[in-house]
């Protein structure tokens, strides 16, 4: 009796001090996505063509197709036969929360990796790079930010766009005025309806929002860009295996000669469910991403 | 958890900390980039300015509707005014807020063209206003009929006329009624005044939304905020209570002071 309950104690502790060794080393997604055989991918619902919904809780879009072929790669390296993928919508306000308490274990969705948040949460290499334009009503004549003096240019509230604005306003000593709308539609309503007559914020909302207007041929990007932004699928902080392992299935991708091909299915060819053409050309600075795959911060392409 | 009030004092360009807290609103700090402090005085500023033109707009348009909802039936006129009356109450108390003013903002002024010079402010302040005189206006007809039939009885019997009964004898009365009520209402008005955010308004709601996203300091701009707008309703609630208090009758209506008391 005694004898074995001594045993007993000896198993807990070599079970201890496997578990700290364990600890130390091993990735806490990585066991969690193989002792549960599933995995919970962060996807936006409307941020058409990078993340969003297909209807029936389906999702789909340019980040959600990287992430599978990413967790395809994972679920071979942990050697697991079938992987399940549950889809979590996820907003502005709470991704970065839910990314780090574990609920979401990878977010595809459209985030800016920037240091702020690169202390909460890891960023995976970037495959896509924002870039901030204007829209304007293609018979307006506005070709570029300085024709904007005096004009009322439309942007949405509680996006990073508006400080933009302020700070070009500053430092060219071009005046406008700001009018807000409270979520992007709204914003692009304002263009629309002759409120404003521009909407600055970044290209792929621009280009989706006209594709899915009444008659998209009625608006059009114009002038520089503003500003460069790296969006980024974001990981778990404190997790660099996991990270790794996302990071090498990037890297394959990429060398597989995939990315234009994933470019012209979601930018240039109609998506669904509607069968709308976003149209959103390649950019020189995406295209750059992928050449020389990083995780730098949006403070590193602002510099000057 | 610890507060960082000091992104109050950095300057909305690029976020560096300014000389003084107050740099470009107070002119405290010549040619100064603003600082979050100047914008959100700025924003409370706006907030309160739309509520008190709705306010203004409510309380007239209330007053008005509420009587005529309770004129005698003994005229075509009258008749029709109460329908009129009713028409508006069920009207703008029945559509929520936010629809209302998007109706304002959006929808009407490509109907009434005169309305698209109008700042937004001014729409906003219009569908705040109407909604909240439809609710201010059924206080007052229940204020006006709380009164005993009698006083309408003697004021005719007395030869006065509709228009003298309500001048003369129930509105002053009905009006001092319906003070506790309007109060909520008036306070409620400061509150409702942040769906002007939607309409880009830069007020208190449009500042906390824009500045926790620029700055990541959610917990102190809300608090800022939640604050500014406790203290705007508190504000109006003691206002209120005053001029209740200068124009009770003694004896008339229910008092706390027991001498009072009949």
């Amino acid at each position: 009796m005694k004898s074995k309950k001594l045993s007993t104690n000896y198993l807990i502790a070599a079970a201890f001090l496997l578990g700290a060794v364990n600890a130390h080393a091993a990735s806490p997604t990585m066991d969690k996505i193989k002792s549960t055989g599933a995995v919970t991918m962060g996807v936006r619902e409307s941020s058409i063509p990078m993340s969003y919904t297909t209807g029936d809780s389906r999702f789909d879009g340019y980040h959600v197709e990287v992430c599978r072929m990413i967790l395809a790669d994972v679920k071979d390296k942990l050697g697991l036969s079938t992987l399940r993928i549950n889809y979590q919508p996820v907003t502005s306000q709470n991704r970065v929360p839910l990314v780090q308490n574990g609920t979401v274990d990878i977010e595809c969705g459209t985030t800016t990796n920037n240091t702020a948040r690169a202390k909460d949460v890891g960023f995976a290499n970037t495959l896509y790079v924002e870039e901030v334009r204007i829209a304007v009503k293609a018979n307006s004549g506005i070709t570029s930010i300085a024709q904007l003096a005096g004009k009322k240019v439309a942007t949405t509230t509680g996006t990073t766009s508006v400080q933009l604005l302020r700070k070009h306003e500053k430092a060219n000593g071009v005046n406008f005025d700001e009018v807000f709308g409270k979520d992007h539609a709204d914003s692009f309503l304002l263009l629309e309806s002759g409120r404003a007559d521009a909407f600055v914020m970044d290209g792929s909302i621009l280009a989706g929002n006209i594709a899915n207007s009444k008659n998209p041929k009625d608006f059009k990007i114009v002038g520089e860009v503003l500003a460069t932004e790296p969006i980024a699928i974001m990981v778990p902080k404190n997790d660099p295996e996991f990270k790794a392992a996302v990071n090498a299935a990037i890297a394959k991708i990429v060398a597989n000669g995939n990315m234009p091909k994933l470019w012209n299915k979601w930018f240039l060819a109609p998506i669904p469910p509607k069968n709308i053409v976003v149209g959103l050309e390649l950019s020189p600075a995406t295209k750059n991403a992928w050449a020389n795959l990083n995780d730098k911060p949006a403070e590193d392409y602002n510099k000057k | 958890m610890s507060l960082d009030l000091g992104v109050f004092c950095k300057n909305t360009l690029d976020g560096e900390v300014v000389d003084h807290c107050f740099s470009a609103l107070f002119g405290l700090a010549q040619n100064s980039d603003p600082s979050y402090l100047d914008w959100l005085l700025k924003a409370w500023g706006w907030t309160l300015a739309v509520a008190a033109l709705s306010l203004t707009i409510a309380l007239i348009l209330g007053a008005v509707m509420g009587t005529l909802r309770t004129l005698p039936t003994t005229s075509l006129l009258n008749r029709w005014l109460i329908r009129i009356s009713t028409a508006w109450v069920e009207l703008f108390r029945n559509i929520p807020i936010l629809v209302q003013v998007f109706l304002w903002y959006h929808v009407i002024p490509s109907f009434v063209l005169p309305l698209k010079s109008l700042p937004s402010y001014w729409l906003v302040s219009i569908a705040l206003g109407f909604f909240t005189s439809a609710r201010i206006a059924e206080q007052v007809r229940a204020g006006i009929q709380a009164l005993p039939s009698g006083q309408t009885a003697a004021a005719t019997a007395l030869g006065l006329t509709t228009l003298q009964t309500y001048r003369y004898v129930i509105l002053p009365m009905a009006l001092r009624i319906v003070m506790p009520p309007l109060t909520s209402e008036s306070m409620n008005l400061i509150k409702n005044s942040s769906v002007a955010f939607a309409v880009s308004v830069p007020e208190l709601t449009l500042f906390a939304m824009q500045a926790q996203e620029e700055t990541s300091k959610g917990v102190e701009i809300y608090l800022a905020v939640t604050l500014l707008y406790a203290l705007s309703a508190f504000a109006v609630n003691r206002v209120m209570t005053l001029i209740e208090k200068r124009n009770r009758i003694p004896g008339f209506i229910v008092s706390n002071d027991a001498s009072l008391a009949h």
